[in-house]
């Protein structure tokens, strides 16, 4: 669970001070596919690296799982983000030299898991975000995009972390990768209960979540239901028969 | 992250820029290399002039006549500076020292010797039985100078197997032969074993007779040349060195303080001669060492680089969950991979350097065990000390600002 006290973010705070972030509050159940959306400049980013670990709010407490992460030192965080968070950003992803496996079990090697164990795990992460078994031992350079998210997405997994967090993951992908990808996500979300946070300017992007939170100059403007969520199967379906 | 996975990481890391690692690597090759062929070298050149000091016997001590003259001060100049000493300072020495175990005095001059026909010019040596222990001679065929031999003024050589090969040939057996020097024909009566050596002078190229022998036939008076006294051992040899230049003093009468005579121990000249070669070793070393400290330069650089170009893998690194450390490591073990791979190489190299310098005879090197933990813990170091500061570097980067780079 997730619980975000009246957070601020300053940047700079003695010569010019920025407020990227101005008092935001909110709460994510385990299980939820919430979607925070803002335009650039509007503190998305921010509130992403604090939810994911990266950085530590100036004042307000963050509570993941019932700790308080907002006061932890370096080490501590990159603990957090190797057993409590997965990340899926935009672009640059995977080690371009290491093979799809060994990109996957990444965050395993960090937390001293065996070698057997590891590879097992890193297979069904793989299995579970649908990459098909003979790109499992190619370098992650010779992928399509879609492909390199889809194996980002099995590293974010692979650790049994509470929150997936995606930056933008369809910003470098066309839309019928980019529905692909999201599907991913609806079903990893629905099938297995994985709590999503989806960072992302694109309305129709974030329409693809149960809930959907609006942030503009540092502070959330709206925090509402979805009641028209998109399928992205559907979404598919659609595109690929107005090709035809 | 066990070190098993570091590795994996560093090995694939170090593959995936083959010319620049192979590159940064050269430096270090080449600095072990030259490390370790020059010590070689070094302590080569140290062994065979020691070996050339110890092939003239042990624990020796020489007195050879004038070799001091003072300014406007000559000594016996009317019978030649070089004649001084006579058998009858033997005698004094064997009196009066305590402590000698042997003692052997020596006449020698060069001559032309000829034998069926072949002919050499070569040093002849008078000398007494007791030569053979002092100065280390072993004979290989026949004997050596006997007391009968000096006694009676015999007309006999042993002869070095140089002498032999010049005279009759190649494993020849010269033993019973004539060979006539100054008009005079001697018997040979034994050949020497070959030593080697060349620092002092070769041991190999010689002929020995009895000094009554040489006395009366080549040389025509009764001056000696040398007289070698063996010391009991190395300690003693610097007080009986004293107390000989005391008899010697006192017997040529000498009052001015000017020496007819000078008294040389081998021991100091073995000790100059090893301090000459380390210095010479410590000149090449030193002059290798930096080479090898360029090399390790050489990886700083390139870790440097590798670091700037892997800002955004060092950023996702962190993103899943690398600590600082872990980070840290991997870079500072990909340095020391660099160094201990150049520094394999570059020993193996060095070897093969003293390996072909000793096979093309130009000296005879010896790749000594120091020499190699001693660059292999050097290499250590400098993959250490020059990965350091990189590894530190790429460990401080912040994870939002490394994610951001372009």
């Amino acid at each position: 669970m997730i619980d975000v006290k009246n957070i601020t973010k300053i940047y700079d705070p003695d010569a010019n001070a920025f407020l990227a972030l101005d008092g935001v509050s909110f709460k994510i159940e385990d299980g939820e596919f919430v979607a925070i959306m803002g335009p650039s400049g509007s503190g998305k980013s921010t509130l992403m690296h604090i939810l994911g670990a990266l950085d530590t709010p100036t004042t307000g407490t963050y509570f993941l799982d019932g700790k308080d992460v907002s006061s932890l030192t370096d080490d501590e965080l990159a603990d957090i983000r190797r057993d409590k968070i997965g990340f899926v950003f935009q672009s640059f992803n995977l080690l371009p030299r290491s093979t799809v496996l060994r990109n996957v079990m990444l965050p395993l090697i960090y937390s001293g898991v065996g070698e057997e164990e590891r590879d097992r795990r890193a297979r069904e992460a793989l299995h579970a975000s649908g990459l098909d078994e003979t790109h499992f031992t190619h370098l992650s350079n010779q992928l399509s995009g879609g492909q390199i998210q889809r194996v980002a997405i099995s590293r974010a997994l692979v650790n049994n972390p509470s929150l997936i967090l995606a930056d933008e993951p369809t910003g470098n992908l066309d839309s019928k990768t980019g529905e692909i990808v999201l599907g991913t996500f609806q079903k990893l979300n629905k099938e297995l209960g994985r709590t999503i946070i989806l960072i992302t300017h694109e309305p129709d992007v974030a329409e693809h979540a149960d809930r959907i939170i609006v942030i503009r100059d540092g502070k959330i403007t709206e925090d509402r239901k979805n009641h028209k969520k998109k399928d992205a199967v559907l979404e598919l379906a659609k595109i690929n028969s107005l090709k035809q | 992250m066990t070190i098993f996975d570091i590795l994996h990481e560093t090995y694939s890391a170090i593959f995936a820029n083959k010319v620049r690692s192979g590159l940064t690597m050269l430096g270090i090759v080449i600095g072990i290399s030259s490390v370790i062929a020059m010590l070689s070298i070094g302590q080569g050149a140290q062994n065979s002039i020691q070996s050339s000091i110890q092939s003239i016997g042990s624990n020796l001590i020489l007195i050879t006549p004038g070799a001091q003259r003072g300014p406007g001060v000559q000594i016996s100049a009317g019978r030649g500076s070089a004649k001084t000493l006579t058998l009858e300072d033997v005698t004094a020495i064997q009196q009066q020292a305590t402590n000698i175990k042997a003692i052997a005095p020596e006449v020698s001059g060069r001559y032309q010797v000829t034998a069926q026909g072949q002919n050499t010019n070569t040093t002849i040596t008078g000398t007494v039985p007791d030569y053979q222990s002092v100065r280390n001679v072993s004979i290989a065929e026949g004997t050596f100078i006997t007391d009968q031999n000096l006694q009676a003024g015999s007309k006999v050589a042993v002869i070095g197997p140089n002498v032999r090969d010049d005279l009759f040939g190649v494993d020849v057996d010269a033993i019973g032969k004539k060979i006539r020097i100054n008009k005079v024909d001697f018997t040979v009566i034994g050949m020497t074993v070959a030593k080697g050596g060349s620092g002092f002078g070769s041991q190999d190229d010689l002929i020995w007779m009895p000094l009554s022998t040489a006395q009366r036939l080549l040389s025509g008076d009764e001056y000696v040349t040398t007289i070698s006294v063996q010391a009991p051992d190395s300690n003693s040899s610097a007080g009986i060195q004293a107390q000989i230049t005391d008899i010697l003093t006192t017997k040529h009468n000498i009052k001015n303080g000017v020496l007819d005579f000078s008294v040389l121990n081998q021991a100091d000249i073995a000790a100059t001669a090893t301090s000459i070669t380390q210095i010479f070793t410590i000149l090449l070393g030193s002059v290798a060492g930096i080479s090898l400290v360029v090399g390790g330069i050489g990886i700083m650089n390139m870790m440097l680089t590798t670091v700037t170009e892997r800002t955004r893998e060092i950023g996702l690194r962190k993103a899943i969950g690398a600590r600082n450390k872990d980070i840290s490591l991997q870079f500072l073990i990909e340095a020391l991979m660099l160094t201990f791979i150049g520094g394999g190489i570059g020993i193996i190299l060095g070897w093969l350097i003293s390996f072909l310098i000793n096979y093309f005879g130009l000296i005879a090197t010896q790749v000594s065990w120091f020499s190699i933990i001693l660059s292999f813990t050097v290499s250590a170091v400098i993959g250490i000390v020059f990965g350091y500061y990189p590894a530190r570097r790429a460990a401080g980067l912040n994870p939002i600002d490394a994610l951001k780079y372009e």
